[in-house]
């Protein structure tokens, strides 16, 4: 079957399975070197080129890393960590921190998934029909909130709200908001018609339309992307007070920059301790789900 | 799902008359109990947590805080654009993607080794039904310190090594090298243990060493998406590098900590678009190699 069979009476004799054309015709020859292999080295060379110029123009100070000096430096910063302090008072102003972690990143979701709700619905062409003339200029609007991190929004935000959880459930909410939109409104694009246009021919109006056709059909998935938004919100929020914005972050960076190590511990075992059993509800759900 | 009309109700009234084509909506809403328990149940939830977030938007609208607001808006135009200023941010954009690309490399030189420990479709005593004792125990050590590298958010990670190496692109690339470090290990030992393992297995079983099995058969079935997911994950780099920046590990970050910190509107704007450019730029470029390699 490696040659082309050009006379017809041949072909109608032997079984039909033979004459079909290969996947890769065989007398093809391969490619030229300068398109297709060449692509890949011309990559590489680019790629090689890019992290030599990293690691050259950083300076890094590998010195510092490197030596003996900084191990020993390294080794003393650990060693400051223990005893974490685990004196009740201070225990419950972290455990109250905790909370308000949980606090930020539950709220922002919440309030992202109701302004990316809003912003869903003229960023999606719901029918054909519909001429969708919003949709780009709000999904440049949801691309902007969404390449700021929440870092970043927060830092802004603190200027206007002052330090404390409120700049940074607004900072979560904002580039959230983001996020959820494009989803939601990718997810509504994808809905099934059907629905939609049978009572659109009915004269019913776009309003009803979404809440009894489209909103019902998407609706278990925009759930699930909001919980899981809210999974990475909140490992977000937990460092978001870093910049002043509430949190267990906040506590963090207030007694790490008093050299209180004992108590820097006893924040970040409970932050790590947060995050792994958050992770692990995620996993143990998901299976679950899955199953 | 409160808000879609329950079917079970058989007192509900046709919807769509065909001889009334134009007001055919039902008078009342089926669904209005369950629509008002599921709000007002979410207004109780909602409560202590306003309470605990301090959320008092009203805030936002008091006389002086407006006017902060508004000065500081006021600022952002005209954009800073003079020579000395937008020298110093293409430096700093350049050091921010530099630290994402010195980290990620740093990252890869953990991450290999540790995601081939880690793989079970590398075993040989697999082979023969189930794995020997130690090294399952190695595997799951392996699994479970790249699982404490990645769950320490990379921030955290900068703000130590800020401490131990001082202030500069070091803590950053060492942060983004232990978080990402263990992300990509824990991605590609799953990657790798996706697939089809047959010719991995059937390599090994006719006498082949682990990496030769890795290099023949796994590597060359995964290896796009494995390409894909790192190209992926140097994106996300790009956009921490940024962040990392606020806790002084250089870069477009710190610039704007600083601009902030003085209430310079105009640079704080002008960083902001570079910033949005940047991400936006690394964006489709990783859309475009991810596509090109797929």
């Amino acid at each position: 079957m490696s040659t082309p069979m050009p006379d017809k009476p041949l072909v109608a004799k032997v079984p039909r399975i033979f004459t079909q054309q290969a996947a890769n015709p065989p007398w093809k020859l391969p490619p030229r070197l300068f398109n297709a292999r060449c692509r890949a080295c011309w990559f590489t060379v680019g790629l090689l080129l890019l992290v030599m110029a990293s690691f050259v123009s950083l300076e890094l100070d590998w010195a510092a890393f490197a030596s003996m000096e900084a191990a020993r430096g390294m080794g003393r910063f650990v060693a400051e960590f223990f005893p974490p302090d685990l004196s009740p008072v201070f225990v419950n102003k972290v455990a109250w921190g905790a909370w308000e972690t949980l606090a930020m990143s539950a709220l922002g979701t919440a309030i992202a998934a109701m302004l990316g709700l809003a912003m869903a619905v003229p960023a999606s062409r719901m029918s054909s029909q519909d001429s969708a003339w919003l949709r780009s200029p709000t999904r440049w609007l949801l691309n902007a909130l969404r390449a700021i991190p929440e870092l970043v929004w927060a830092a802004l935000l603190l200027i206007s709200a002052g330090l404390g959880p409120m700049a940074g459930t607004l900072a979560l909410a904002l580039h959230t908001s983001g996020v959820l939109g494009r989803l939601f409104a990718e997810a509504m694009e994808n809905v099934p018609t059907g629905p939609g246009d049978a009572l659109r021919t009915q004269g019913v109006g776009p309003l009803r339309v979404f809440a009894y056709a489209t909103l019902p059909q998407v609706l278990p998935q925009l759930m699930s992307y909001t919980l899981y938004r809210w999974e990475n919100n909140i490992r977000a929020a937990a460092v978001l007070g870093v910049v002043g914005a509430g949190g267990l972050g906040q506590l963090l960076s207030f007694h790490m920059g008093l050299f209180q190590m004992n108590k820097t511990a006893t924040i970040l075992a409970v932050m790590l301790l947060m995050v792994a059993c958050v992770d692990a509800l995620s996993f143990g759900l998901r299976r679950w789900m899955n199953r | 799902m409160s808000l879609a009309a329950p079917r079970s109700s058989a007192d509900r009234p046709s919807i769509l008359p065909p001889v009334r084509p134009n007001n055919a909506v039902p008078a009342r809403d089926p669904a209005f109990a369950g629509r008002m328990f599921w709000l007002s149940l979410a207004l109780v939830l909602l409560w202590p947590l306003c309470v605990a977030t301090e959320f008092r938007l009203w805030v936002l609208w008091e006389p002086e805080n407006r006017k902060v607001t508004a000065n500081f808006l006021r600022s952002f135009w005209p954009l800073v654009h003079n020579a000395e200023f937008l020298q110093m941010v293409a430096r700093e954009t350049w050091r921010t993607v530099a630290m994402a690309t010195a980290g990620v490399t740093l990252a890869l030189v953990l991450a290999v080794p540790l995601s081939l420990l880690a793989t079970r479709v590398l075993s040989l005593s697999a082979l023969s039904g189930r794995m020997d004792r130690w090294p399952a125990v190695l595997r799951w050590c392996v699994r479970a310190t790249l699982i404490v590298l990645r769950s320490i958010p990379e921030l955290i990670w900068a703000l130590v090594f800020v401490r131990v190496v001082g202030l500069g692109p070091t803590a950053g690339v060492l942060a983004i090298a232990l978080t990402y470090g263990g992300m990509l290990g824990k991605v590609y030992a799953e990657i790798l243990e996706s697939g089809e393992s047959h010719a991995t297995q059937t390599l090994m079983r006719n006498g082949s060493g682990r990496l030769q099995a890795f290099f023949y058969a796994l590597l060359p079935s995964h290896a796009a998406e494995l390409a894909s997911y790192t190209v992926y994950r140097w994106e996300c780099a790009i956009r921490s590098s940024v962040v990392l920046g606020f806790v002084g590990a250089g870069g477009l970050g710190q610039q704007l900590d600083n601009s902030m910190k003085m209430f310079n509107g105009g640079e704080v704007a002008t960083l902001l678009l570079v910033f949005i450019a940047l991400v936006a730029l690394a964006d489709h470029v990783s859309a475009w190699l991810r596509k090109a390699l797929a």
